[in-house]
């Protein structure tokens, strides 16, 4: 099949290779090299998709980031993906593209119907309409809005491709390989610095690969290529192309989006297909160029309208021409290079110039070479609907706002060119203000705020020699500051065609009794008449407009609406573009993938799990895990078809029958030693430490300065100057940062020292009635006795061979002991835990049974401790010394801390004996009382009593202790129960501790 | 991502970091008499300045020392930073 459109010689794409897609089902072919664009344009379609709000036909505007247009559902790899822009999504073999936002297809569509109810669809249209009733717009409005408004179809299939995340250091980050770029790059690598040079498209070179200039008697593309080149044989050199750096943060941090394979036909499964790179670089050159902005016009969005430099770019780039006819429509020179290009390549281009008539070199040239050239002349509107037919031209009077004389003339596309807009997101993004330049109708960066430098025409100089200048210049002075060499580069000799003074003219005016669409962003179908309705109802700040017209907004983020649309508003003011200001530039610069977001961060690399050295036990006795921060720890081993409730009742009834073992590895471990270690723990902790003697543990409890209960747990003194503290596992990471905070800050004369020991332990409670038997029959040679190693005691004693560490410590209740071994030997204690206990009925028990056990006995633990409750609030008030000075002892003389009605721990049971209570409840007087119902409390921990066989709830209330013996209700809406509920003590099972004691 | 200079490791970045607030309020010393006013001031308030402010930050997953570090509350610009014995002026 031939290729309509395709040049037979231009171009850089490689036609030694054939590429097959399909497009809406169309099987076509392109060339290596080519994008879907140019090779759909090559193959003459120009009809690609519908527009957002109207669906109006729309076709390809540009030929890189800046499209606004052709956005497609493209796949590819085994993927779909959608919103892929068409002039930037690179050809591969077996693609397969298809329109969006159509149906039933692209050549028909339903939703074309707004186009023609178009007077009911102006700005603020779905906020005005939609506002009542309230209860429809969930419903109805809402999802009807979206499927009339969606653009494509996210998959719902797991992405199985690879993405990677890199950190990478540079003297000099430089965004954009055009001629300022390379000219930076290169000088600051001939200065020794380590440079990275970012392209966004895969050929390097920038506008010197499409500009009739020569370097040094090289063409514009050859000079590129001989100092890429050069560049890529320098080790301190990194050179990337498909790289876009999309953001500019903090410190000069930049963001880099890198398509590392979807233009590979064959790939390593390790080949990531997309890479993030977070580059802090300590310069930065912006050499990000500018783009071209359209001259708005009557259906200016008509598929075959084009920018003029994108038109060039198919021809030169790709060797396709976008039309045969073409109507060039200009207010400068640059258009000129496109028309030359056209003739060159035997098609016949009209230029349509809406300045007066003049001369300079380019329009000289195209003179001589007979080009019909027509100034004071512009597009009214162009004629045909999926694709220009003819264009209605008129002659401007001299005040541009009227016309001398109308005509209609045939032309298959119209290439429009209303001057150039410098790219200053990343400069904006940085920081920097930026400022209006009169000269060039457009803003440009201001003051530096970071270390960033915009050279070329991101800096809004528009020749290649002040571009090469400002690029050789700033890339030496800057790496030469930083690597203190300074190498002289010669800067080379230009050739280029000088441009005149572009014309500011950005609107055709209309004539009488005509209306046709002129729109300012074609991706949100703004149109002229939408932004003055915005104006007309009250908008002002170019912000509230933006938010109102949806101007400059969605994927391509206003790159050719922003300064038209900013232009209307100040004509329609009448004040200056610089009083409008501009609408913040946010990153990123160009749609990136959650994918690269989030990197290899998925699944089993979501975050660390850590693991105990039993674990591998745990998991082959049929353990149910649970999460505890990034710990896995047993919540209950199920045997045969158990549920949950019956499996941590029956390993807490053993617990509280024979004994059982329970993995504590988890618990936070903190080591300390120093002379001053018991002072500072007489600090830390509410309760008195200067007289703990060496082989004693003691429960403390430890606050924040505002009085709030922090963490509980117990200390230990292994020898004179040496304690062992263990934390919840859920705040260990904060109790060693506070105690870090106050011996680095607070009490520096204090020699102590801190440092987590919690993965250099495995521990191992074991609990029960049972616990002593079993214990000596673990320690064969050691006195175990209640007199030898009493309740709060402690032992190191060898464990078959292995050093170990005995706590007679308890959180069931229970007789209880912990034992902890180094890690590397856990796993051979839990073992032969369970082969010496199985004489006493021993069972591994889990988290659940754990939390059964602690509530009946009324232990307090997160769900109490919930950084709401101060000491006398969960009945911990007799841990608190009056006679020492510690952590938030000041705050516990608050008045609101010592009211009568303050809360306090309380216990719940219900009347009924059966109904558990949701954790979560609250506590109401009347279970039937209009809403609010005044809330007296709320339940903190339930369970099922194993002692008393019924649930048992501990509970916040307000004046906790005198309601003891009273009827509440315990209410949850979110489970819909309302449970009637007795107040009891919060010390459900063995009141007066004598189990521990035993 | 602030860069944040270790005075014990270097610039690293600020994921290594975490914030500790106004490094200029001081405890009350341990063991004397404090007025209610002085400790709510201590506990509670605190000022939230639009520009220069000097703060504590941990290298928790570094050195885990705590650091002074002076910088715009506005602009995230770091002008000095310290170990916690020296002083910013």
């Amino acid at each position: 099949m031939s290729q309509p459109f395709r040049l037979n010689k231009e171009g850089l794409i490689n036609r030694n290779k054939k590429i097959s897609f399909t497009f809406n089902g169309k099987k076509l072919f392109g060339y290596e090299g080519d994008t879907i664009a140019s090779a759909l344009i090559a193959n003459g379609i120009h009809l690609v998709g519908r527009s957002f709000k109207y669906h109006r036909p729309r076709g390809f505007f540009g030929a890189g980031v800046e499209e606004p247009n052709a956005k497609l559902q493209v796949e590819f790899n085994g993927h779909s993906e959608p919103n892929v822009n068409a002039t930037e999504m690179e050809l591969v073999e077996g693609l397969s593209a298809t329109s969006q936002n159509c149906w039933p297809s692209v050549n028909f569509d339903v939703g074309a119907i707004n186009n023609f109810l178009k007077m009911f669809f102006p700005a603020g249209f779905y906020y005005k309409t939609f506002m009542w009733p309230k209860s429809f717009w969930y419903k109805i409005y809402e999802p009807f809005i979206r499927k009339a408004a969606g653009l494509g179809v996210a998959s719902i299939e797991k992405d199985k491709e690879r993405y990677e995340h890199k950190f990478e250091y540079c003297d000099l980050l430089v965004t954009g390989s055009g001629p300022s770029g390379l000219a930076s790059a290169y000088a600051a690598a001939k200065n020794g610095a380590k440079v990275i040079l970012a392209e966004d498209k895969p050929r390097f070179g920038g506008t010197l690969l499409t500009d009739d200039v020569s370097i040094d008697n090289l063409s514009g593309k050859d000079w590129a290529e001989k100092i890429i080149t050069e560049l890529k044989s320098m080790p301190n050199v990194t050179v990337k192309n498909r790289s876009q750096v999309f953001g500019y943060y903090d410190h000069n941090m930049l963001v880099m989006f890198e398509r590392v394979s979807d233009h590979l036909e064959k790939k390593s499964k390790f080949t990531p297909r997309q890479r993030l790179w977070y580059i802090r670089a300590k310069e930065t050159i912006l050499s990000t160029g500018s783009i071209e902005r359209p001259i708005v016009f009557g259906n200016n969005d008509t598929p075959g309208i084009f920018l003029s430099a994108a038109a060039k770019e198919y021809m030169k780039v790709y060797g396709v021409l976008v039309g045969k006819k073409p109507l060039i429509f200009t207010n400068n020179d640059s258009a000129y290079e496109t028309a030359l290009e056209f003739k060159k390549n035997n098609v016949e281009p009209i230029i349509l110039d809406t300045r007066e008539e003049h001369s300079s070199e380019l329009i000289d040239e195209a003179k001589s070479k007979g080009i019909d050239i027509r100034f004071s002349h512009g597009v009214i509107v162009a004629n045909g609907y999926k694709k220009v037919k003819s264009a209605k031209i008129g002659k401007l009077n001299k005040d541009k706002n009227s016309f001398e004389k109308i005509e209609t003339v045939d032309c298959d596309c119209i290439c429009v060119s209303g001057f150039w807009t410098p790219s200053v997101h990343l400069a904006s993004q940085s920081g920097n203000k930026l400022k209006y330049e009169e000269k060039i109708d457009a803003f440009i960066p201001d003051k530096k705020k970071q270390h960033e430098t915009s050279v070329g025409a991101a800096n809004g100089s528009f020749t290649l020699e002040e571009s090469l200048k400002h690029g050789f210049e700033n890339g030496s002075n800057l790496s030469a500051k930083i690597t203190e060499t300074k190498t002289e580069i010669s800067i080379p000799n230009v050739n280029e065609k000088k441009y005149g003074a572009h014309d500011k003219f950005w609107c055709m005016p209309l004539p009488k009794n005509e209306n046709p669409k002129r729109f300012v962003d074609f991706q949100n179908d703004v149109s002229v008449s939408d932004i003055e309705i915005a104006l007309r109802e009250g908008y002002r700040s170019i912000e509230h407009v933006k938010r109102y017209t949806t101007l400059g907004m969605a994927t391509d983020q206003g790159r050719t609406s922003n300064l038209n649309g900013l232009q209307l508003v100040s004509n329609i003011e009448n004040k200056i573009v610089p009083e409008v200001g501009h609408t913040t530039f946010r990153p990123p610069f160009t749609p990136i993938t959650i994918g690269t977001i989030v990197g290899r961060e998925v699944g089993m690399e979501y975050m660390p799990t850590r693991k105990t050295p039993m674990h591998e036990w745990h998991e082959k006795n049929n353990a149910v895990f649970v999460d505890a921060g990034a710990w896995k720890r047993p919540r209950y081993y199920k045997q045969g078809n158990e549920t949950l409730f019956e499996a941590s009742k029956r390993e807490a009834k053993n617990v509280r029958e024979n004994v059982g073992i329970c993995d504590v590895t988890t618990l936070g471990k903190i080591d300390i030693k120093g002379p001053d270690a018991a002072e500072f723990l007489n600090r830390v902790y509410t309760n008195a430490w200067m007289k703990l003697p060496v082989g004693k543990a003691r429960y403390g409890l430890m606050l924040r300065e505002d009085g709030i209960v922090m963490d509980d747990g117990t200390t230990t003194r292994i020898s004179e100057n040496h304690y062992h503290m263990t934390t919840t596992t859920a705040q260990a990471a904060n109790v060693l940062s506070h105690l870090e905070y106050y011996l680095q800050i607070v009490w520096p004369e204090l020699n102590v020292n801190v440092v987590s020991t919690t993965e250099q332990w495995a521990g191992a409670a074991i609990a029960g009635p049972k616990s002593r038997d079993m214990l000596s029959k673990l320690y064969p040679d050691l006195d175990v006795s209640n007199d030898a190693l009493p309740f709060m005691g402690y032992k190191e004693a060898d464990f078959f061979g292995v050093p170990s560490r005995i706590f007679r410590i308890s959180f069931s209740g229970e007789l209880a002991y912990e034992i902890n071994v180094k890690s590397d030997h856990g796993m051979f204690m839990w073992e032969k835990m369970m082969e010496v206990g199985k004489e006493f009925g021993n069972q591994p028990y889990g988290t659940e049974a754990l939390s059964t056990l602690r509530i009946e006995m009324g232990h307090v633990a997160g769900p109490e401790l919930d950084g709401r409750t101060i000491p006398s609030d969960v009945s911990l008030n007799g841990l608190v010394s009056k006679k020492k000075d510690f952590i938030g002892k000041n705050s516990l003389g608050r008045e609101a801390f010592n009211v009568e009605s303050r809360q306090k721990i309380v216990g719940l049971i219900p009347i009924d004996r059966k109904s558990s209570i949701p954790e979560g409840s609250h506590i109401v007087q009347d279970q039937n009382a209009k809403l609010p119902n005044p809330k007296l409390g709320h339940v903190s921990s339930s369970c099922w009593s194993v002692e008393n066989n019924n649930p048992f709830s501990l509970a916040i209330m307000k004046d906790g202790k005198n309601m003891i013996g009273k009827k509440f209700f315990a209410v949850s809406p979110l489970k819909n129960k309302s449970i009637e509920v007795e107040v009891i003590s919060s010390h459900y099972v063995d009141p007066e501790g004598k189990r521990v004691r035993s | 991502m602030l860069y944040i200079k270790c005075p014990y490791c270097g610039l690293r970045a600020q994921k290594e970091f975490s914030y500790g607030g106004d490094a200029t309020v001081k405890r009350p010393n341990i063991n004397e008499e404090v007025s209610s006013e002085d400790w709510d001031n201590f506990v509670y308030m605190r000022k939230s300045p639009r520009g220069k402010h000097i703060e504590l930050w941990q290298h928790i997953a570094g050195c885990r020392q705590w650091i002074k570090v002076q910088r715009d509350t506005a602009t995230h610009e770091i002008f000095q930073t310290a170990k916690v014995t020296e002083e910013i002026r």
